[in-house]
């Protein structure tokens, strides 16, 4: 990725809309949404849940075809599966028959890139999320956090110039979530890649992003859109500060105002 | 496990117990595990070889189980004989089979309409009672080893199509979704995602396929062939050699066994990552 001097922003969603049809009518997800992403950025998506965070993302990644408007990545207009990207799902998806090691280099061999070459790189990756000593390690043989890491070290394998993530952490305990949150920050401050994150969770939107989208409940258009400009790298006990629990505050006021919270009087 | 079994032992006392105890710990959980069934079985045969020996069932009506077994080591070469044209038909009808069921589940999964086309043919073609289509074959094919191999294909394929059809719809849409992101080809979801996510079903199904493989190589002998356990099964039957019926029968159990314990082994080889090891101490016992 050479820093070039782009006219225009990284990754532009415009005027996106996604509906269903099911035996009850039409079902729109995703309503003209027009985003813009820069390079190297890394942006939260928050929103209640069922309200088409995730059909976004899936739009963004090429598995999915919005209904109307357009998503560019760069100079590509997404219309097919995005190789450029690196994926991470809410379940880790590893494959069971597999070990830790060739689960992150189904990456290399889908690509038909060089094998041999790529295992130091995945080594590298495990050994940065404190995995080293798991490479031959079964998926059942890991616990979820681990999972999760191991699918996180496979999504980066072939350095992505922008990652998605949907709800990567939202099936982990409280704690295993905050250890994951703080190797994602790792991670992501050796990379530097794009990435979008969906998640449920203020505090992680909070904790890990530059900025933050708020969506509105179905059909999804953005209802807030905050920068956070907290230093980095950022530490679990910052999440106390003033200015942290400000910004939490100003998204959980924004939920409420979309009255997603129904009965809080 | 194994790495315990392949530390050699070395002089100092303690280790060599260890080695010891996992071994004891082994044939005490063998013992455990095979007594129960062992003990009942060794009373079944103790009470059947009494009630022949004493002349409680006449021996032409239920030979003692001594009188079997001796037959099944002394004419030993006469059954291996009558075992080999039986043991082909299974073998190469269940190959076929496989090779059969296989392409046609692979098609059901990627082509609706070839699905809904076959699946109530292949459907129609288990209930027809086979035993009763068999006099055909042997019309149309004669006396030889097709009419045979054609009845193990017949018999054995259902349960090998269904499970496979069944495993290669059992890929997550998510793995899908993540090799297409990588780029993936057809060709390469197909070997990367679906076919490994279907072996244990596939192993499923040719686990019942081939003990039914077994059923079909001897009822096509019983109808009619020139040669096989099937038939010297038949033939002594005729003559009321109920000691050559029964070892035949032994003979055939012993194929059917030999041959299920082969797809077990080649289940544990080619189906990796344990996917029911733990399922099993989750459960509990529910």
């Amino acid at each position: 990725m050479t820093a070039a001097v782009r006219e225009e922003p990284f990754i532009r969603f415009r005027d996106v809309e996604k509906s269903f049809s099911t035996k009850n009518g039409t079902v729109t997800a995703v309503e003209r949404l027009s985003l813009d992403i820069a390079e190297g950025e890394f942006l939260a998506i928050v929103g209640p849940s069922g309200c088409g965070k995730s059909t976004l993302l899936m739009a963004l990644a090429g598995l999915t075809q919005p209904t109307s408007g357009s998503i560019d990545v760069g100079d590509e207009r997404v219309d097919g599966p995005m190789t450029t990207a690196g994926i991470v799902f809410q379940s880790a998806e590893l494959l069971s028959w597999r070990t830790a090691l060739e689960n992150i280099l189904l990456q290399a061999e889908i690509r038909k890139l060089d094998k041999n070459a790529y295992r130091e790189r995945a080594l590298q990756l495990l050994a940065d999320v404190g995995l080293e000593g798991f490479a031959d390690h079964y998926p059942d043989e890991l616990s979820g956090g681990m999972q999760q890491r191991v699918a996180l070290c496979r999504a980066l394998l072939h350095e992505p110039s922008m990652v998605l993530m949907d709800e990567p952490l939202g099936a982990l305990d409280a704690i295993t979530r905050d250890q994951v949150q703080l190797d994602l920050q790792h991670l992501w401050l050796t990379v530097r890649s794009t990435v979008v994150l969906i998640t449920h969770s203020i505090e992680e939107a909070v904790f890990l992003a530059d900025r933050v989208v708020v969506l509105s409940p179905r059909p999804a258009s953005i209802a807030a859109d905050l920068t956070i400009d907290l230093p980095r790298p950022r530490h679990i006990a910052d999440r106390g500060s003033e200015e942290f629990r400000g910004h939490v505050n100003a998204i959980r006021e924004e939920f409420s105002r979309l009255g997603v919270f129904g009965d809080d009087e | 496990m194994t790495s315990e079994q392949t530390v050699t032992a070395p002089s100092t006392a303690r280790p060599t117990t260890t080695r010891d105890g996992v071994i004891q710990a082994k044939l005490a959980g063998a013992a455990r595990r095979w007594l129960p069934s062992t003990t009942l079985l060794v009373l079944l045969v103790g009470a059947w070889q009494i009630a022949s020996s004493t002349g409680l069932v006449e021996e032409y009506v239920l030979p003692a189980p001594f009188t079997i077994v001796e037959s099944m080591v002394v004419d030993a070469s006469r059954y291996w004989e009558a075992s080999v044209p039986t043991l082909w038909a299974i073998v190469l009808g269940f190959v076929l089979s496989v090779l059969v069921a296989v392409p046609i589940a692979i098609g059901m999964v990627y082509s609706p309409l070839f699905e809904r086309v076959l699946y109530p043919l292949l459907v129609l073609s288990q209930v027809v009672p086979k035993v009763a289509i068999a006099p055909l074959f042997i019309i149309w094919f004669g006396f030889g080893d097709p009419p045979k191999i054609l009845m193990v294909v017949l018999i054995s394929f259902f349960p090998l199509v269904i499970d496979a059809a069944v495993g290669f719809h059992a890929a997550r849409p998510e793995s899908l979704m993540l090799v297409r992101s990588m780029g993936a080809s057809r060709w390469q979801a197909f070997w990367k995602i679906r076919f490994p996510w279907a072996l244990p079903s596939i192993f499923a199904g040719a686990k019942v396929a081939i003990t039914l493989a077994v059923v079909g190589a001897v009822v096509a002998e019983f109808v009619g062939a020139d040669r096989g356990l099937g038939v010297l099964i038949t033939q002594a039957r005729g003559n009321l050699d109920t000691v050559t019926v029964f070892a035949g029968i032994g003979y055939l159990s012993a194929l059917g066994l030999v041959l299920f314990a082969i797809i077990g082994l080649l289940e544990r080889l080619l189906v990796r990552g344990s996917r029911s090891g733990r399922s099993f101490e989750a459960a509990g016992g529910l």
